[in-house]
């Protein structure tokens, strides 16, 4: 047994990866010369995969669809590739992107996105479906109250996974290489003995749980044999461990079709593994790397059927493969190995890609060589992105966690977290100048918001009326949330990832907000100049006269840059007043994903001067071309939102001419680290960084097949720009590319 | 003739800041200037102000950030001295042309002297210095000149490298956007052959030959 070979700790005792990988890792100081190119294997593969991806893209975006099976995760046998040139094995169904069905979600949904495609699922599953299985759809359509309704329908609330799968959670998926799966459902069958009465709800519905995670588990060693793997013990090589891995991970992505469904941070664990093969000459680098190669390779052809409603705000079909990467430990030693530099290196061994959503875990204290090598790969391909260890790890406590989806923490095993998608608080600061009614319709939407009858806004009023909108605004949400996952965990409970985590996990709601932007630029129009309200004969705000300057948020200007972090830390404190399912922590990001374009179109004129039907910035950016100041200015204006009030992320996406970074490759590596030590140092939490030319895009956008594998980072996650819709495409051209720092 | 910001050619004109809001703005940006990076003014030509600029590099001297002086060396008056011998950490400095003719085509000014008096004393004060030299095929990119230039300062130790600025045509549209003539305009950019061989030729000479 290899693991005889592995220095001991308390991972022998209890399932605990951190302490397994903390006491084995060789941390890597070194540059990235040890690396090489792809293995004529891992060619043939990829050549195969980029003409699937093609005929996927030619076939509007879908290359086929399984009609007859419901997923989970035994349901389909093995699929290959090519499979003599598979080191790697493991498809999500019998065929390279072919689609799956995966109906608890929603039935509905699934109908859809079939129909969209000239399909319908079979029909004794349709039979089933509408007369005697209830999805998470249909459980909270059946709670849903009149005013959550409402909220969702006018566009307060957007996004919400009421309909689609939540995500978010990150199985161990280390696990099953590290113990076996025999292993596992022992410790879970010790858990499930160990749950008793009396009998609450809270102890029947954890009883429930773990006796479907341990079925998922028994699933798992099936769908191993499928490919005469034997998951039911520990991985012996690197080989098995980069399969096993795999394999956990492929179980998730068989059983469920959460929006962002993370890798966590597997890297360095696997490193373990290779570091040991190639010390005792069981394999060279070529292999090192094919393995992680093909692994990724595996990762980037993960698909999800999804309905086209779903591209506006999740664009480009993403999957949210996000892989943590780097990083230090508590104990002030780094986390990156050689295998971080071997994940990076994919990038150009299969050329870039949006997915597996490479973050970067950046901390002063990294090895320079690393942080060198990271900027180079983001300036030569745009498909990473940097978040800060330093002040995750402090905040919320662990040195082994992953991103879920974009920007949020959570620690590997041991925490999940519910997602919330975001409330529009752009729309929520127009029900304060309009007497708590939305500014289309006119619909009363909060009680207690006098009518503003003023020729010109002030400020005082009007904060006093925003604070009342946010109170009510949250509770509405509140409420949807709670719905939701009541719901979620009924019918679609994610019970192969949950297989993979600690019984009974602590657990945070993710909240979020857009708009923020718009927000504190028209409080700080509203304080420093003079905004006179435009109203229509029902008295609603149509537009806003403007006359003097003010400030604009994205200049490093205090008096602007400090409405937006008290705007974040009010709406914040709001929601944790609130009762959460589950006892589940309030904690709130700024992230819109790719909602900012359909965000915009639902929210009227704001008194920023933004006119009616226009995108907002994405995350917690600057509006577009509002930051003249230069690159620093702008990031040092997002560093000052305090991540205390948005633990669930910040999310800013940067984009600068190369030129400006510098001269020579050298300067421009140079150059983009010290800006990443410099915007981290000031306590912001991320960064996505995309390194290029707007004429680029341009030409792009006419000719898109010139172009299959331009990537871009959007809002916390990247995509191929080729994926994007044309106004997609355009809104993105249209965001500040700095031109000088 | 080339330079790439002929809008700060001008003397007058131009924005004016408060030294004090000047070094708040350095030390908002301090954390991100790296090992390496810190504060340069360049122009136009800084040391124009060089009576301003010491109050300047004074405070960011306290302020524990990084001096630099990007100039073509033709000022050298005793405040021009003040500020090279006690606040700038690095002056960069622009060698326009190694002929007497030379200089006076490119720059309209003659004596190339007055820039070499400049290095002498740089390179007296045992300070650092950088030399800048922007290479135009067949204007200042001969092998005799480069030659010059390499025996001219090939002793000097303060120097620690000589950056090169292959010509580009970058600037010209600012020049038509002042309604400026520009002299250049037939002047075409280095092939990459060009460019290694006045590498080759300078890297005799220098510690350090970096082409930007």
């Amino acid at each position: 047994m290899i693991t005889e070979k592995f220095k001991k700790g308390i991972w022998n005792d209890v399932i605990n990866l951190r302490d397994f990988v903390t006491n084995n890792i060789t941390p890597y100081y070194g540059t990235h010369d040890f690396l090489v190119g792809p293995s004529e294997k891992t060619k043939k593969l990829w050549e195969i995969c980029k003409e699937a991806t093609q005929e996927e893209r030619n076939n509007n975006g879908v290359r086929s669809v399984d009609t007859e099976t419901i997923s989970g995760v035994s349901s389909f046998k093995a699929g290959y590739i090519d499979q003599e040139n598979e080191v790697i094995v493991g498809l999500q169904t019998d065929e390279l992107l072919k689609r799956a069905m995966k109906p608890f979600g929603g039935f509905k949904v699934v109908q859809k996105a079939l129909s969209e495609h000239g399909l319908e699922p079979n029909k004794d599953i349709t039979a089933l479906f509408t007369k005697y299985v209830k999805t998470h759809n249909d459980g909270v359509f059946d709670a849903y109250t009149a005013e959550i309704k409402k909220f969702r329908s006018l566009g307060f609330l957007t996004g919400l996974p009421d309909n689609y799968a939540r995500g978010r959670v990150i199985g161990d998926y280390r696990r099953i290489a590290l113990y076996g799966i025999d292993r596992l459902i022992e410790s879970k069958k010790a858990d499930l003995a160990s749950i008793g009465g009396p009998m609450s709800d809270k102890v029947i519905r954890l009883r429930e749980e773990v006796s479907e995670q341990i079925k998922a588990l028994k699933e798992m060693v099936v769908m191993g044999n499928y490919y005469n793997l034997e998951l039911n013990r520990p991985a012996q090589n690197a080989q098995e461990a980069v399969q096993w891995t795999y394999m956990a991970y492929l179980a998730a992505v068989k059983q469920q079709d959460g929006a962002a469904m993370s890798l966590g941070n597997v890297s360095s664990f696997l490193d373990v593994y290779i570091q040991k093969d190639l010390e005792e000459g069981i394999i060279n680098e070529v292999e090192a790397q094919e393995y992680i190669d093909q692994f990724v390779m595996k990762l980037r052809m993960v698909r999800h059927l999804r309905m086209e409603a779903y591209d506006e705000i999740f664009a480009g079909d993403p999957t949210w493969v996000t892989e943590a990467i780097g990083g230090m430990f508590s104990d002030g030693r780094t986390k990156v190995t050689k295998t971080s530099f071997r994940f990076l290196h994919t990038l150009y061994n299969l050329g870039p890609s949006p997915e597996p959503n490479i973050t970067i875990l950046w901390s002063y204290s990294l090895p320079q060589n690393f942080k060198d090598y990271c900027a180079k790969v983001s300036i030569d391909t745009s498909s990473i992105q940097f978040e800060n260890d330093e002040l995750m790890r402090g905040v919320r406590g662990s040195d082994d966690y992953g991103i879920a989806c974009c920007v949020s923490y959570q620690e590997l095993g041991k925490s999940i977290q519910f997602f919330g998608a975001r409330t529009n608080l752009a729309k929520t600061l127009l029900l304060a100048l309009n007497a708590g009614r939305c500014e289309f319709s006119g619909t009363e939407m909060v009680k207690g918001i006098p009518a503003y009858t003023d020729e010109y806004l002030d400020y005082d009023k009007v904060m006093a009326n925003f604070k009342i909108a946010m109170k009510e605004v949250a509770r509405v949400y509140n409420d949807s949330m709670n719905i939701i996952h009541y719901m979620h965990d009924k019918y679609y409970y994610e019970k192969a990832q949950m297989a993979l985590i600690d019984t009974n996990p602590s657990i945070n709601i993710a909240y979020g907000i857009a708009g923020l932007s718009i927000v504190a630029d028209s409080l700080s129009a509203i304080k420093y100049a003079k905004v006179k309200p435009i109203r229509n004969e029902e008295g609603l705000t149509v537009d806003f006269k403007i006359e003097g300057e003010f400030p604009k948020f994205g200049n490093d200007d205090d008096r602007v840059d400090l409405l937006a972090s008290a705007a974040v830390a009010d709406f914040n404190n709001e929601l944790k007043k609130l009762p959460v399912y589950k006892d589940a922590e309030p904690t709130m990001s700024v992230l819109t994903i790719t909602s900012n374009v359909t965000y915009g179109k639902k929210t009227g004129a704001t008194p920023d001067g933004r006119d009616q039907g226009v995108p907002f910035a994405p995350g917690a950016n600057p509006m577009h071309g509002r930051d003249c100041n230069g690159a620093i200015a702008s990031l040092n204006s997002v560093s000052k939102i305090n991540y205390n009030d948005s633990k669930d992320g910040i999310s800013n996406t940067f984009s600068i001419v190369p030129k400006s970074l510098g001269a020579t490759e050298e300067e421009q590596i140079e150059n983009l680290a010290s800006t990443l030590d410099g915007y981290f140092s000031r306590n912001a939490q991320h960064l996505n960084v995309n390194v290029l030319n707007k004429e680029m895009l341009m030409d792009a956008m006419e000719n898109p097949d010139d172009y299959p594998q331009l990537t871009i980072r959007v809002s916390g996650y990247a995509v191929n720009f080729v994926r994007l819709t044309r106004e997609q495409q355009l809104e993105v051209i249209t965001r500040s590319f700095h031109e000088s720092m | 003739m080339y330079c790439h910001n002929p809008d700060t050619i001008e003397n007058s004109g131009g924005t004016e800041y408060k030294i004090e809001d000047l070094v708040k703005l350095a030390i908002k940006m301090k954390p991100y200037f790296g090992k390496k990076g810190g504060v340069t003014v360049s122009g136009g030509e800084p040391l124009l102000q060089a009576k301003n600029l010491i109050p300047f590099f004074k405070r960011l001297k306290e302020e524990g950030i990084h001096t630099n002086v990007d100039t073509n060396g033709r000022i050298l008056n005793n405040h021009a001295k003040t500020l090279m011998d006690e606040y700038a950490d690095l002056v960069m400095l622009d060698i326009k042309h190694m002929t007497e003719e030379g200089y006076l085509e490119l720059t309209g000014k003659s004596c190339k002297e007055t820039t070499f008096n400049f290095a002498k004393y740089r390179e007296d004060s045992g300070k650092k210095m950088w030399l800048r030299y922007v290479l135009i095929p067949g204007i200042t990119n001969k092998p005799e000149l480069l030659h010059a230039m390499g025996e001219h300062f090939k002793n000097y130790n303060t120097i620690e490298k000589i950056e090169i600025q292959p010509y580009h045509k970058l600037g010209i549209h600012k020049w038509e956007a002042l309604g400026w003539d520009y002299k250049l305009k037939d002047a075409r950019e280095n092939t990459p052959e060009e460019l290694e061989e006045a590498g080759t030729i300078l890297k005799k000479y220098f510690k350090e030959v970096k082409i930007n």
